[in-house]
């Protein structure tokens, strides 16, 4: 018996804390999002999002077995999962299946696995894959369907999103803004967009979740978006009739989806709280200038690429607060 | 309600035994000494093969300024100065003792009369402290005297009292808090005196209400001491976190130490053995042992004789189960492993951890997700995935760098890592390196 004890050093208890739980928490969090977009945009949604999912889990899977020659598959880990539903998150519903398989490829194959799979990857795979298909795919990436049309999945109508609206009013259309939706509609996602994007409300639901499990903490979404509130307030009470207001950017487009769910990506972001605030600052401010000043109308996706890049630069030189640093009262 | 600033966890209470009085445990047949049970320089023995000891006798003496006297805890023979694998799993001289009967030295008090007054002076007291062999009972063993004499140029200003214990399992403190109150808090008055301070705090975690409420209710009678019930949190046990719950302030990176901010802190179990050091002439050679474990049939305190093997222990509270893994001396978070159940009590054991095979063993590691809870917890505000990435890389000038040496190896960065990464091992690692590389360095100068 005595020569069978475990010598290990200390701690010898583990918080119960995994992957796993984390990733799967954040599936959970995604939840109220994916419901409204199935009520939303009805069949289109659900078969771009099975589809990416199913895509995205199978080149990870594949790419382990064949070419990495790992015995134990990642999978199951769920982060292929998460990966799949923020790429369909970040696609019309009306897109066709293979341009969703092209986008798994590279947000999976290219951004995830070259670097080594999870854990290793400089970029947020599922942006990595969004971005790809903006630049290749131009058109089937920025028509969006109407609401309501639940039936239908390719063939639906489309119409311009609030995003698109508000580049036409800082254009010269001086009517534009008055032909956003209002903004309850906007806050509860009853207007085009992507899959995922589009209620605020619902993404909302998922951040107070993972802030309650503790699986993200406040520092970024919350930059980012009182960044965005500020540089747009600002600048829609210099000028009401050109730069649409601030609830209006905060609840269009990608912001809430990018700064509650793709800029959190543990992976990819800074690992202090000062560096999440700089990252989220400037994910914010650059999200704007795209927005108003770029070509593009949604400048969320740019802004957190460009901000992943700079990720390893701000882990230099933002440092805890180290303990006997504070002064003494 | 006060706690420290930066970091921390909530590891599960499993206060098993903190219903259970202390108990008596019965005396060992032979009784072990291991020559260093401090930090600092090993005792030297002043006994030899044959010869008598009774209850307090000193069997060794202080290897110097930084090392602590031994004395038996048992009366009888001398059997033989041999070498003893201890809890820290390295073979160690040591002083072994055949059990005869039960004789006590004449000048021990052995009543449970309680003497309040002390007419000593402040180095007469640190004296008595020191030639009763007295050291840290909280774990690290750092000899009492030499933190109650401050270096050239600090001055203490407070006494504060760890009755925190942090760790999970453990209770000894707790219930000494409960059945040596008194004694406790006349304690804390000879360290105030010993320091030529006029304040003591003493902080207890909330988890333990009646331990507070007792301390508080019997300290009103003793001037200066105030009991500071404290959030729940590890590891506020740790000297410089305790500090800065207490007094808000946070001693510098090392080689900085407590009395650089004026605090002196002793432990409950320390107050307790000045007191019977000092009033009752006793030196150190018992203290109270936790012994628990899920899978332990009676989890207990026991009041045990330095020397005794911790099988004993075990067998007192219900024998080691069948399915054991893993004995740990001290607490999940910061205890050691032991590679046997016959290693001795010392001076710093305040548990025996049993663990069953199924808690024992470690989850494979998986690949680091950066989720940055580790920066988030470290109680030091340091970045435990980064120390322990450039240690396994060899790199130690970065390391360095990024204080690896302030890590007070609390183990919180892996409790919590959600990838089960074994970082605390590869930072103790890069420790152990700089802590070569600044010595070599300081001698070149």
């Amino acid at each position: 018996m005595a020569n069978k004890l475990i010598v290990s050093l200390s701690p010898h208890v583990h918080g119960g804390d995994s992957v796993q739980k984390n990733m799967y928490g954040v599936l959970i969090a995604l939840v109220p999002a994916l419901l409204v977009s199935f009520y939303m945009f009805g069949l289109g949604a659900v078969i771009v999002t099975l589809t990416s999912v199913v895509a995205c889990v199978f080149f990870e899977w594949a790419i382990t077995k064949f070419i990495l020659k790992r015995e134990q598959s990642t999978i199951m880990d769920g982060s292929a999962a998460v990966t799949g539903i923020l790429l369909a998150f970040n696609l019309p519903s009306n897109i066709p299946l293979w341009i969703i398989v092209i986008g798994a490829l590279v947000a999976i194959g290219i951004a995830k696995m070259t670097f080594g799979g999870l854990g290793c990857n400089p970029f947020n795979p599922a942006l990595a894959g969004r971005i790809f298909l903006l630049i290749s795919f131009p058109v089937q990436m920025t028509s969006w369907p109407e609401t309501g049309q639940l039936a239908g999945y390719t063939d639906v109508e489309t119409g311009a999103t609030p995003l698109a609206l508000m580049k036409q009013a800082v254009h010269g259309n001086a009517d534009a803004l008055s032909q956003l939706p209002g903004t309850l509609d906007l806050f509860l996602g009853n207007n085009p967009g992507c899959i995922g994007e589009i209620s605020a409300l619902a993404l909302l639901l998922g951040l107070v979740y993972m802030l309650w499990r503790k699986i993200i903490s406040w520092h970024i979404p919350v930059s980012i978006l009182a960044t965005v509130f500020v540089f747009t307030g600002l600048m829609h009470l210099a000028n009401p009739t050109v730069y649409a207001s601030p609830s209006a950017h905060l609840f269009t487009g990608g912001l809430m989806l990018g700064a509650i769910f793709m800029a959190t990506d543990y992976v990819t972001s800074p690992m202090t709280h000062k560096g999440m605030l700089i990252y989220g600052v400037a994910i914010g401010f650059l999200t704007v200038v795209i927005r108003v000043f770029g070509s593009y109308p949604e400048g969320m996706s740019f802004a957190i690429f460009i901000m992943n890049a700079f990720t390893p630069l701000i882990n230099t030189f933002c440092k805890p607060k180290r303990f006997g640093e504070v002064v003494k009262k | 309600m006060k706690t420290f600033r930066i970091g921390g966890v909530h590891p599960k209470e499993n206060k098993l035994s903190a219903g259970k009085a202390i108990r008596r445990l019965e005396l060992p047949k032979q009784a072990v000494f291991p020559l260093s049970q401090h930090i600092g320089a090993p005792a030297v023995p002043i006994v030899k093969k044959g010869d008598a000891v009774k209850v307090g006798t000193k069997i060794a003496e202080a290897g110097g300024f930084v090392s602590a006297a031994i004395f038996s805890s048992v009366s009888g023979k001398v059997n033989k100065i041999d070498s003893v694998v201890d809890a820290s799993g390295y073979r160690k001289p040591a002083i072994f003792i055949d059990v005869e009967g039960d004789e006590w030295e004449e000048s021990v008090d052995r009543t449970d009369v309680l003497v309040k007054e002390c007419a000593l002076a402040p180095e007469e007291i640190v004296a008595k402290i020191k030639d009763a062999g007295v050291v840290g009972m909280g774990g690290a063993c750092f000899p009492t005297h030499v933190k109650l004499t401050p270096p050239p140029g600090c001055k203490a200003e407070c006494v504060i009292i760890n009755g925190v214990e942090c760790e999970p399992y453990l209770t000894a403190d707790h219930r000494l808090m409960l059945e040596k109150t008194d004694e406790i808090l006349v304690g804390v008055t000879l360290l105030m005196k010993a320091v030529k301070v006029d304040k003591a705090y003493i902080g207890i975690e909330s988890n333990k209400p009646d331990a507070i409420q007792l301390m508080t209710e019997k300290a009103a009678a003793y001037s200066g001491i105030e009991v500071v019930p404290l959030k729940v949190k590890y590891p506020q046990g740790g000297e410089k976190q305790l500090i800065d719950a207490i007094i808000r302030r946070q001693v510098p990176a090392p080689p900085a130490i407590p009395i650089n901010v004026g605090a002196v802190v002793q432990n409950v179990g320390t107050a307790f053995a000045v007191y019977e050091a000092v009033q009752k002439n006793k030196p150190l050679f018992e203290r109270v042992v936790t012994v628990t474990g899920k899978s332990l049939a009676e989890p207990s305190n026991f009041l045990t004789r330095m020397g005794t093997p911790m099988s004993q222990l075990i067998d007192a509270a219900g024998g080691l189960p069948e399915d054991t893994g893993k004995v740990i001396g001290g607490g999940p978070m910061m205890g050691k492993a032991l590679a046997s159940v016959d290693v001795p009590v010392c001076k710093g054991s305040s548990g025996v951890l049993v663990m069953s095979m199924k808690e024992a063993k470690r989850m494979a590691p998986q690949p680091c997700i950066r989720c940055a809870k580790c920066v988030g917890v470290c109680p030091m505000g340091l970045e435990p995935y980064l120390l322990a990435t450039c240690s396994a890389h060899g790199d130690w000038e970065r390391v360095e760098h990024e204080m690896i040496m302030s890590c007070i190896e609390c183990g919180s960065c892996q409790f919590t890592c959600p990838s089960h990464r074994p970082m605390l091992d590869y930072i103790r690692l890069g420790k152990g390196k700089v802590g070569g590389i600044i010595r070599t360095r300081n001698a070149k100068k």
